[in-house]
C-alpha cells in the first residue's frame, strides 16, 4: 500500500494496490468528506464525455445547411453570421441538447432497473411507462392541436399516471413483481390497443406524426423540450446518484442487503422512483427510443469493468448512442430523414445479439 | 406497431416467478393450503365446466352471426342455411357475418392455443407468443406488399402476412440456436426481441417514407375481423387445423417438459423434438392468426392464465380451455365492438383488449395465479 | 469489543399462513461459536433469519444488547450483528475486493464513502480469509470454496462482534468445508466474535461447536455442549434415524455413524458385539 497521506493535505488521492488495479481513494482533510473511484470509470467517463462534445459538435456542424466545424463555437455563442446563428442556436443546437439529455436519461433509468432487477434486459419498457406516454402523446396529436409542447406534457403525464395505475393495481398487502409485471401486461394492451385506434381514426397526417413520434425522434426539439428535461435531469441525477451505494448494496440480494443494513423499501422505492422519473422525461421530449435504456448500461459496463451500476457511464454512453443515431438517421440517407428511434433499433438489434451469441460462447448462456 | 417486444424479452429471461417460499419446500405440513391447483380439483367438473364453456362458445358464435350493423332473428339466421331464398339478410348471414364468425372462432382458438403452448415449453408463465417475431414478420411483409407490390387486397395480405411470419421466426431459431446448447427458451426469447426490433424498425422507415403505404397499412395493423370472408377462412384453415392438432397432441409432453428439460430427458422425453414441434405449431397458428385479422395481442399471453386458475396446470385441460376460452372473449370482443359503434365498428384487436384487460387485472389481484 | 447478547424470547416466526417456529426461547453464548442442527425444513435457517431480524416475528422478541432488535434502527444492527445468508448473489462481474468493499455499508455516509479505516479492515478482512490474491477476479468465476471466503471476508469487513451464517458449507467438498470451518474458528478464538451457525452435517457441528442446538418442528430439542448433548436417542429424534455414537478417534467429540437397513443391520445386534458407546 502507498505510503500515508500526511494529515495537513486538503486532498489525499491514493491508489488501493489490495483493491484492485485501478482503485482509488480521494479523500479531502476539511470537510471530512471521502469517496473511493475506479482510476477505469473515470477514464472511460472523460473519454465518453468527449466523443459525445465531439458528436455534438458534429451534430451542429451538418445538415442541408452545413456549417464548418470551426464556426459551431462562435455560432453557439451568437458571433457568427446571422444564418449560421440561427439555424445553430434555434434548431440545431437544442435538438442535440435534448439528444444528449434523453440519452444519459434513458441510459441511467435502464442501468438502474438492471441493476435492481438484476437482470441485463430489464427496461423501463415493463412498467407501462411507454405505453402510457404513447397513448396520450397519440391522444394530443390526434384529437388536439399537435404543438410539440402539449404533446411533451401530454406524454408525461401519460407515462407517469400509467407507472402509478400500474402499481396501484398490483397492490394488495404489498407489491410482489410478478403481479406488477402481469398488470403491467394487462394496462400496455389496453394503451396499445386504444393508440392503434385512435391511428386509424385520424387524419392521415396527423397518423403520420404520431408514427413519427412513436419511433422515437428527435425532429423539431427545440428549447423548450431542453428545459423540461434538463430541469429533471438536474433533480433526478444527484438523487440517483445519492442512492447508488444503496444499490451496490441492493444488488447482493434481499437477505444479504438487509443484513447490511440497507433499508430496503426506501432505498428500492427511491430507486424506482427516479428510474421511472427519468425514464419518463425522456419518453416524453423524444418519444420511445429503442434500446437506448437497454444496451447502453450494458456498453458502459463492459467499458468501465465494474459491476457496481455505472451509473454515470451509462448515462454518457446513452448520450452518445442518442446522438450518433442521430446523425447517423439524419445523413446517411440522402434527402431522407429518419428519425433516431429507427436507427437505434437497427443498430441495437443486432448489438444485443452479438451480446447474445458471446455469453453464450463464453458459457453463461443468456 | 407494439413496442413490448423488448419488455417481453426482459419478462422471458427473468427468473420468472418468485422463488417458491419455504412454505411449499419443506414437508408439508396439513396447515398449507395446496398451492398450484385450479378451482376445479376433479376430472368430472373440468370436463362438464368445458363443456359448458363450449355451448357458452357456441351462444357467443351465434351472437356474432345475429348482430352487427343490423340485428338478424334467429329463424332467419337457420333459414340462410337450410331455406335459402337470395334475400338481403340471407346473403349477408352466409357471405359475411358466417366466415366473419369463424375466422374469429379460427383465430382465437390459435391465439389461446399458441400462448398455452409457449407457456408450456418455455416453463414461463410470461411468455408471449409474439416474442418469435411472428408479428413484426407479418407486419414487415405487409407493409412491403403494400410499398412494393401496391397490393391492397386482404387475401394477398394472406400469403405475404404468413411468408413473413414463418420466415422472421425462421430467423429468430436459427439465430437463438447459435452457440452451444442449440435453441433454449432464453436465447429465442433474446433473439426474438432483437429480431421483432429491427423488423419493426424497417417497418416504420417505410412507413414514415411513404405516407400513403401507412394510410393502409394503418387499419391493418390494428388487427380486424372486417371483411374477413369465406376466402380468407379457406386460405387459413389448414395451417390452423395442423397447428391446433399439434398443439393438442404436445399435451402430455408439456406437462413431462414442466418438470424441467432434465427430469423430462430422464424419463426418456425428446425434449428438443417437443419444443420444435411447438415452436412449429405456434409459427403455424399465430402466424395464420395475424395472416387472417393483423397482429392481436393479449389473447395469447393472458388466456392461458385464465385457464390455469380455472384447470390447474395440467396441459391436457389448460389447451383445451384456452382454445375455448380465447374465442369466446374474441368473438364476444368482436361483438360489441361492431354493436357499440353502429353503423361503423370498432376492430376487434382494440375491445379485446380494453374488454379483457380489467377482468384479467381483476383475477390477478383476487387469485395467487398459479405458477408452472 | 463491547460483549454482545443476542437473545430471543417467545419467538413466533412464520411464512404467508404457515408457522414454523412457536415460543421458542432461545440464549446465544456470548464469545462462544453455537451451532444449530435438525432435520430439512425444522426451522433451522427460519431461526436464524428471525434472529438476524431478516423475518419479522409473528410474536416474540429477539434482543440484541439488551434492546428489542426490531426497535434498533437497521444500520445500527448492522454494526453489532452480521448475517451470511443461503446461496448468496453477486452480481455478473463484481470483483471480489469490490465484494468486500460493501461490507463496510453500514458504517459509511453518502459523503464519507471510504476512509482509511475502511481500507484496513478490507485489507485485514483479505488477509484473514486469503483472498488477497483473488481481489481482482470477479466472484462468478471462482469455485464454490473461494467465492464462499469471499462472502465470508465481505462479513468480516462488516465489522460485527456477532455473526450468523446459514449453511456456510454446503456445495463445498470436504477440504473447502473444513477450511471454512476452520477460519471461523480462528476468527472466534482470535477476535472473540460471536459465531451462530446453521449446519446440515451433525459431525462437523459436533467438532466446531461449544454450543449445540437441535431444532425439530420448529422446536429446540436440546442444547448444550455436543458432548453432553449428542445422544443416539437425540439423533434418533430429531433426525428420525438409527446409529451408534462414538468418540471421534482425532477430535474427541461425539461421531455419528448411521446405522441403516443395509448398513450395521439392527442397533441390539451391533451393541453386543462392539464396545461400550458412553460418551463422555
Amino acid at each position: 500500500m502507498s505510503a500515508p497521506a500526511k494529515q495537513r493535505r486538503l486532498v489525499t488521492v491514493e491508489r488501493l494496490p489490495s483493491l484492485g488495479a485501478d482503485q482509488v481513494s480521494v479523500r479531502l482533510a476539511r470537510p471530512r468528506v471521502s469517496a473511493r473511484v475506479s482510476a477505469r470509470t473515470v477514464s472511460v467517463c472523460v473519454v465518453v464525455f468527449g466523443l459525445v462534445l465531439f458528436a455534438s459538435a458534429v451534430n451542429v456542424s451538418v445538415g442541408d445547411f452545413p456549417i464548418p466545424l470551426s464556426d459551431v463555437f462562435p455560432a453557439i455563442v451568437g458571433q457568427g453570421n446571422p444564418d449560421s446563428d440561427f439555424i445553430v442556436r434555434v434548431l440545431r443546437l437544442p435538438r442535440s441538447l435534448t439528444g444528449i439529455l434523453v440519452g444519459a436519461a434513458f441510459g441511467m433509468s435502464g442501468a438502474i432497473f438492471q441493476s435492481l432487477a438484476r437482470n441485463p434486459l430489464a427496461s423501463p419498457d415493463i412498467i407501462g411507462i411507454e405505453a402510457g406516454a404513447a397513448f396520450a402523446a397519440v391522444l394530443v396529436i390526434v384529437i388536439l392541436d399537435p404543438n410539440t409542447v402539449g404533446v411533451t406534457a401530454g406524454a408525461l403525464i401519460g407515462a407517469l399516471a400509467t407507472a402509478v395505475a400500474i402499481y396501484v393495481l398490483a397492490y394488495r398487502r404489498g407489491v410482489t413483481g410478478y403481479r406488477l409485471v402481469l398488470v403491467g401486461i394487462g394496462v400496455t394492451a389496453v394503451l396499445s390497443g386504444l393508440t392503434s385506434y385512435l391511428l386509424t381514426r385520424a387524419n392521415i397526417y396527423d397518423a403520420a406524426r404520431a408514427v413519427a413520434w412513436l419511433t422515437g425522434s428527435l425532429n423539431g426539439r427545440g428549447w423548450e423540450h431542453v428545459g423540461p428535461v434538463g430541469a429533471s435531469m438536474l433533480v433526478l441525477v444527484p438523487a440517483t446518484l445519492l442512492l447508488g451505494r444503496h444499490l451496490r448494496g441492493l444488488q447482493l440480494g434481499d437477505d444479504a442487503a438487509r443484513g447490511l443494513g440497507v433499508r430496503i423499501e426506501v432505498a428500492r422505492g427511491g430507486l424506482i422512483l427516479a428510474g421511472v422519473g427519468l425514464a419518463a422525461t425522456a419518453v416524453a421530449s423524444a418519444g420511445p427510443v429503442a434500446f437506448v435504456a437497454l444496451i447502453s448500461p450494458q456498453i458502459a459496463r463492459r467499458l468501465a469493468g465494474s459491476a457496481s451500476g455505472a451509473l454515470v457511464p451509462a448515462a454518457l454512453t446513452g448520450a452518445l448512442v442518442t446522438l450518433a443515431s442521430d446523425l447517423v438517421g439524419r445523413q446517411a440517407f440522402g434527402n431522407v430523414e429518419l428519425p433516431v428511434g429507427v436507427i437505434t433499433a437497427i443498430v441495437g438489434a443486432p448489438y444485443f445479439l452479438w451480446l447474445l451469441a458471446r455469453a453464450n460462447r463464453v458459457g453463461r448462456g443468456g | 406497431m407494439s413496442r413490448s417486444a423488448r419488455g417481453d424479452a426482459a419478462t422471458q429471461v427473468s427468473e420468472g416467478p418468485p422463488r417458491a417460499s419455504p412454505a411449499v419446500r419443506g414437508r408439508g405440513s396439513s396447515r398449507d393450503l395446496p398451492k398450484g391447483r385450479g378451482l376445479l380439483q376433479r376430472s368430472g367438473w373440468r370436463a362438464t365446466v368445458l363443456l359448458l364453456a363450449v355451448a357458452a362458445l357456441g351462444v357467443v358464435a351465434i351472437t356474432s352471426v345475429r348482430y352487427g350493423s343490423k340485428p338478424i332473428p334467429l329463424g332467419e339466421v337457420f333459414d340462410a342455411f337450410f331455406a335459402f331464398d337470395g334475400s338481403n339478410d340471407h346473403l349477408i348471414i352466409r357471405s359475411l357475418r358466417v366466415p366473419r364468425t369463424l375466422v374469429g372462432l379460427g383465430v382465437g382458438a390459435a391465439l389461446g392455443l399458441a400462448g398455452g403452448l409457449m407457456q408450456g415449453t418455455t416453463r414461463n408463465p410470461l411468455a408471449d407468443p409474439g416474442i418469435l417475431g411472428v408479428n413484426a414478420g407479418a407486419a414487415l411483409a405487409v407493409v412491403i406488399a403494400i410499398f412494393v407490390f401496391g397490393i391492397g387486397s386482404l387475401s394477398v395480405y394472406v400469403w405475404f402476412a404468413f411468408v413473413g411470419a414463418a420466415a422472421a421466426s425462421a430467423l429468430v431459431y436459427s439465430l437463438g440456436s447459435l452457440g452451444r446448447e442449440g435453441a433454449t427458451p432464453i436465447k429465442l426469447a433474446l433473439a426474438g426481441a432483437a429480431v421483432s426490433a429491427l423488423l419493426g424498425a424497417l417497418t416504420t422507415a417505410v412507413l414514415l417514407i411513404d405516407i400513403a403505404t401507412l394510410d393502409q397499412y394503418r387499419f391493418w395493423a390494428v388487427g380486424s375481423l372486417a371483411g374477413r370472408d369465406a376466402q380468407i377462412l379457406a386460405q387459413v384453415t389448414p395451417f390452423l387445423v395442423v397447428g391446433g392438432v399439434a398443439a393438442i397432441g404436445l399435451s402430455r409432453a408439456l406437462n413431462t417438459l414442466s418438470l424441467g428439460e432434465d427430469v423430462a430427458r430422464s424419463l426418456g422425453q425428446r425434449v428438443a423434438l417437443t419444443q420444435g414441434i411447438s415452436s412449429g405449431a405456434v409459427v403455424l397458428l399465430v402466424g395464420a392468426a395475424v395472416a387472417a385479422a393483423g397482429p392481436i395481442g393479449f389473447v395469447g399471453p393472458t388466456v392461458p392464465h385464465v385457464a390455469r386458475a380455472i384447470t390447474g396446470p395440467d396441459y391436457r385441460w389448460v389447451l383445451p380451455y384456452s382454445a375455448v376460452l380465447a374465442p369466446i372473449l374474441l368473438l364476444g370482443a368482436d361483438v360489441i365492438g361492431r354493436v357499440v359503434a353502429r353503423p361503423s365498428e370498432i376492430q376487434v384487436g382494440v375491445v379485446t383488449a380494453v374488454v379483457g384487460a380489467p377482468f384479467f387485472i381483476a383475477l390477478v389481484r383476487r387469485r395467487k395465479l398459479a405458477d408452472l | 469489543m463491547s460483549r454482545p447478547q443476542l437473545s430471543a424470547q417467545h419467538l413466533r416466526l412464520a411464512y404467508d399462513d404457515r408457522l414454523v417456529v412457536d415460543d421458542l426461547s432461545l440464549q446465544i453464548p456470548t464469545g462462544r461459536i453455537s451451532v444449530i442442527v435438525g432435520a430439512n425444513a425444522c426451522g433451522k435457517s427460519t431461526l436464524l433469519r428471525g434472529l438476524a431480524r431478516l423475518l419479522k416475528p409473528r410474536g416474540g422478541i429477539v434482543y440484541l444488547d439488551g434492546k428489542h432488535i426490531t426497535r434498533l434502527p437497521t444500520r445500527v444492527v448492522a454494526t453489532r450483528l452480521g448475517i451470511l445468508p443461503q446461496s448468496p448473489v453477486a452480481p455478473e462481474g463484481l470483483t471480489v475486493a469490490d465484494l468486500v468493499g460493501r461490507g463496510r455499508y453500514p458504517h459509511q455516509r453518502w459523503f464519507r464513502q471510504w476512509t482509511t479505516e475502511d481500507e484496513t479492515v478490507v485489507t485485514a478482512a483479505l488477509e484473514a480469509t486469503r483472498t488477497t490474491d483473488l481481489a481482482n477476479r470477479p466472484v462468478d468465476e471462482l469455485s464454490g470454496g473461494q467465492r464462499q471466503r469471499a462472502w465470508i471476508a465481505m462479513a468480516l469487513a462488516q465489522g460485527t462482534p456477532i455473526m450468523l451464517l446459514d449453511e456456510p458449507t454446503t456445495f463445498l467438498d470436504i477440504a473447502h468445508q473444513v477450511e471454512v470451518l476452520d477460519l471461523l474458528v480462528e476468527l472466534n478464538q482470535t477476535e472473540e466474535r460471536t459465531i451462530v451457525l446453521v449446519l446440515h452435517d451433525l459431525n462437523h457441528a459436533c467438532r466446531y461447536a461449544h454450543h449445540l442446538v437441535a431444532m425439530a418442528d420448529g422446536a429446540i430439542v436440546a442444547e448444550g455442549r455436543p458432548a453432553d448433548v449428542v445422544t443416539e436417542e437425540l439423533v434418533e429424534r430429531v433426525f428420525d434415524l438409527d446409529c451408534r455414537v462414538i468418540p471421534d478417534p482425532v477430535a474427541g467429540t461425539p461421531l455419528v455413524i448411521p446405522v441403516s437397513a443395509h448398513h450395521g443391520a439392527s442397533k441390539r445386534q451391533v451393541r453386543a458385539t462392539a464396545q461400550p458407546t458412553e460418551t463422555s
